[in-house]
């Protein structure tokens, strides 16, 4: 598409859009968002370049394709769901590591909930854009 | 690398086919071990497999299972040696091997089983692996036919077959075998048992390919010959007879059980011996033989009597030492002349003795000739059948007699003329088979003399056990070859000289059932595919009916579907109800506003006719949803409304290109149905909707994530905590449709894209 304001625009939106979707996810336990709203945020700064630019050019600023990356998702959430299994609790259990953690507070926590989220932006991340790039690319 | 065996060991088909030969091997010098305990008496042992469900992994080794597992071992090393020459320089022979080997596995389970759900298991992994074996020579379409044929007509009963067995598991309160085997009168007296009979019949006869089932197994030679031999006339088609030998104390005993197994087994090893005089290809007599022998296992061992049992179990025996051998011995001639036509082949005594020798042994015991064995077995079941109860036994013996004759005609054909006179000319010059393929056919033949001579050997540790294990009582067995001048041995002379007239007149009566062939108006065969045709013309029907493509009809199907079922039920039921509570709800103005806003938006959508229009008359309603998610403090799934909303957007902006235009709108009647449709579901929501709100609102759930969420998921926003926590098995599914549903779109527009290539190249070149 051929507008100076959009392409212009949308060269500072990727980035924005990006590390907002990150943002989201990792938000995500406690106040709004998560790993289905950042996959969703995500897709959005591809498709928006895709869209000023061409899908080419979305793709290859991507490097990997995104049914891989939606695949790689669920390979994700289902480590993070295993994990679980390991260490003898059942499929899907939440593991919690508490680093830096004081009295009363919960320092900074790392899970498996937040690999098996990131699982989820990806495959939602990768999934949106195999369908838009394919239709692109078809019309 | 193939090429770099030494050509020997090639030849012998290479690791595999030694692997395949010690296998079974093996196993059988094992058997043969455990041989003097099993005539003592049964051995039962096993480990639970599924003990929720009370499904046992249990072996039942008793004198039924022993033959068996004896001729599967037995006969499987001969079989699986004679292929190491066969077939080992074909270039699939790892895989031939591999099928084979699965089989013989699921053979053994099958007989070895204490379980009726285990048994169910391996029965199919035979149907599974006869397909395969079937299909072997996957390049000829008649193979693949006859594969497919053979899985679902064994397949079909197979399914019969479970529903039986979970009858009966559930009548006796047990799927243990062996505890099922002591409770034949409780279960023959249950209302249950007719159903049980016929569901198991079904299985057995199937299987065991009795007319009306037959014409499978004749086309079933399509395999390979080692396959033939062993699976299609040795071992898996007998499948059904053992079930049947297996059930006997449960389910025999009654005059239904007597008279359909004698009626089925005469008539088909009748039509059977009939049929075999009409084939010209030996390898289809020796099938229509085996039809012929399977009938009359069915025969007896319906006859239920203990000489009967005891002559069914003899001839069990017998018929799969012979007819392995035929088998193989056909195979032989087939790979060294290059056919099996018994119009052409003669005189290959001289070019092939040691064949002729095994052909020979083979033939005498099929026709019933002394001192063979086959003499002995004919003897017994002459014998069992005069001593049937009032018409039966007119009917066996008669059938009998027919069925014997014929066999004696076609043990002529099979192995006597293709051996006398003159060398005949044939595709290639006749030769001697090598030593592992000879050495099955010359054993087998040999043991039929053997036993033949000394019957009291098979008798006392093979077919004394297993009549017992049948019958349930424990009888002592003594065979005998000579059993003095009595009216068995009379009609085995008269046998002999009718059989000898068939055989001396047999080019005549092929003529003859030729001719009745092509006038006979039943063709089971041809009956089969227009069965088949008929299901796929069907299918195709429904599909063109439910499926055709429209998605405006999908749509209004599935909409009109949703209003009349779900309006109905509550129209039915009276279930609709405005409770107070939703009065007290009330709204507040800014609510109204967004409400009338979403109405503008609709009322745009219905009305438009630019689709572009009617895109962002969705919009407005969507962001009017997403403003009352908001409104009532859900800013994730407000958030997530709103993002969906605009990848909607890009999603139809890239497809509207594609659509064809819009319906014209003068086609009133088109929108008018539509709007009933839409009005009605709209109708059906919110009287759905006020119903739900009416009742007192349930807050278990809500309780239970507000107090757990932040102690024990460490989240405070409940939303995302249920996704990825409490119900993260749910999300794990829809993360896996989403990631399915992108890589199937992608495949199905990829092929839109490549078709359409294809066709611009053709426009191209015309």
């Amino acid at each position: 598409m051929q507008s100076l304001i959009l392409t212009t625009a949308t060269r500072l939106l990727v980035a924005l859009l990006l590390v907002f979707s990150i943002y989201a996810l990792l938000r995500g336990h406690n106040l709004p968002g998560g790993g289905f709203i950042g996959g969703l945020i995500g897709a959005t700064a591809f498709i928006l370049y895709a869209i000023t630019a061409t899908v080419e050019e979305a793709k290859s600023a991507l490097l990997v394709d995104p049914s891989n990356i939606a695949v790689a998702g669920l390979g994700f959430a289902a480590i993070g769901g295993l994990a679980s299994v390991l260490a003898g609790k059942p499929f899907l259990t939440g593991l919690w590591l508490f680093l830096f953690a004081e009295e009363g507070g919960k320092g900074m926590p790392l899970s498996t909930v937040l690999l098996f989220d990131a699982g989820v932006y990806l495959a939602v991340f990768g999934g949106i854009l195999t369908l838009v790039f394919a239709l692109e690319e078809e019309t | 690398m193939a090429g770099d065996y030494p050509k020997i060991e090639r030849v012998m088909g290479g690791p595999a086919g030694w692997v395949s030969v010690l296998f079974p091997a093996v196993l059988f010098v094992f058997f043969l071990n455990v041989l003097p305990d099993v005539v003592h008496g049964p051995i039962v042992a096993g480990i639970d497999w599924v003990p929720s469900l009370g499904v046992r992994m249990s072996v039942l080794l008793d004198g039924l299972s022993m033959m068996f597992a004896l001729l599967i071992t037995g006969i499987g090393t001969a079989v699986t040696l004679y292929s190491t020459h066969y077939l080992g320089d074909h270039p699939h022979y790892p895989r031939f091997v591999c099928y084979l080997l699965m089989f013989m596995v699921g053979m053994l389970g099958l007989v070895l089983t204490n379980d009726l759900i285990a048994l169910f298991v391996f029965w199919e992994i035979t149907t599974i692996s006869s397909y395969l074996l079937i299909g072997f020579n996957a390049d000829q379409a008649s193979s693949r036919r006859s594969a497919l044929q053979a899985l679902l007509v064994t397949g079909a009963g197979g399914l019969i077959l479970l529903a039986g067995l979970i009858v009966l598991g559930s009548v006796a309160g047990s799927f243990d075998l062996s505890q099922i085997l002591t409770q034949g009168d409780e279960i023959r007296g249950h209302p249950m048992y007719g159903a049980i009979l016929i569901l198991f019949l079904a299985g057995a006869f199937t299987k065991s390919a009795q007319v009306p089932f037959h014409f499978w197994l004749p086309n079933a030679m399509a395999a390979p010959t080692p396959v033939s031999a062993y699976l299609h006339s040795a071992t898996m088609v007998k499948a059904g007879v053992f079930l049947m030998a297996r059930m006997n104390p449960v389910l025999g005993g009654t005059d239904a059980w007597f008279w359909t197994l004698i009626l089925f087994g005469g008539v088909t090893a009748v039509f059977a011996s009939v049929m075999s005089m009409r084939q010209t290809d030996i390898k289809q007599v020796l099938a229509y033989t085996t039809l012929m022998a399977l009938g009359t296992l069915t025969m007896f061992i319906g006859a239920g009597t203990h000489y009967a049992i005891l002559a069914g179990m003899l001839f069990l025996l017998v018929h799969s030492l012979y007819k392995a051998a035929l088998f193989l011995m056909i195979g032989i001639v087939d790979h060294a002349t290059g056919t099996r036509d018994a119009t052409v082949l003669r005189g290959l005594a001289k070019a092939m003795p040691l064949t002729g020798l095994a052909a020979a042994l083979a033939a005498l015991s099929m026709a019933g000739v002394p001192p063979l064995l086959g003499f002995v077995g004919k003897e017994y079941m002459y014998h069992a059948s005069m001593d049937l109860p009032g018409l039966g036994a007119i009917w066996v013996t008669l059938m009998t007699f027919a069925a014997s004759a014929l066999m004696f005609a076609a043990g002529g054909i099979v192995a006597w003329r293709p051996f006398r006179g003159e060398l005949a000319q044939t595709p290639h010059p006749a030769h001697e088979g090598s030593w592992p393929m000879l050495a099955g056919p010359l054993t087998l033949g040999a043991l039929s003399l053997i036993f033949g001579l000394f019957p009291g050997i098979p008798g006392h540790f093979l077919i004394g056990p297993a009549t017992n294990a049948v019958e349930g009582a424990v009888h002592e067995v003594d065979l005998h070859l000579w059993g003095g001048i009595n009216l068995a041995l009379l009609l085995s002379i008269v046998t002999f000289a009718v059989g000898w007239l068939l055989y001396r007149n047999h080019e005549g009566i092929r003529a003859r059932l030729a001719g009745i062939e092509t006038r006979s108006p039943v063709d089971f065969d041809a009956g089969w595919d227009h069965l088949l045709d008929g299901f796929k013309h069907f299918a195709s029907r429904l599909t063109d009916i439910v499926q055709n493509g429209s998605l405006q009809r999908y749509l209004a199907v599935t909409f009109t579907a949703y209003a009349v079922l779900v309006g109905g039920t509550y129209l039915a039921r009276g279930a609709f109800d405005v409770g107070p509570r939703l009065i007290e709800l009330g709204a507040h103005p800014v609510q109204w506003s967004v409400l009338l806003l979403m109405i503008a938006g609709s009322f745009l959508v219905v009305s438009t006719t630019s689709r572009m229009t009617a895109v962002a008359g969705l919009g407005v309603v969507s962001v009017g949803v997403a403003i009352v998610f908001i409104m009532f403090s859900a800013p994730d799934v407000a958030i997530t409304q709103l993002l969906v909303e605009v990848l909607i957007i890009v999603l139809v902006t890239l497809v509207m290109l594609r659509l064809p235009y819009l319906p014209p709108r003068s086609e009133l009647h088109f929108r008018f149905g539509h709007a009933i449709i839409a009005t009605s579901v709209g109708a059906v929501v919110t009287m759905v909707l006020i119903s739900m709100l009416s009742g007192p609102f349930d807050r278990k759930l809500t309780d239970f994530f507000e107090q757990t969420a932040y102690p024990e998921a460490h989240g405070r926003n409940i939303v995302n905590v249920i996704l990825v926590d409490f119900r993260a098995l749910d999300t794990f599914g829809e993360i896996t449709v989403v990631a399915i549903a992108a890589i199937g779109a992608l495949a199905l527009l990829r092929g839109i894209r490549t078709r359409t290539k294809t066709d611009l190249n053709a426009n191209e070149e015309a």
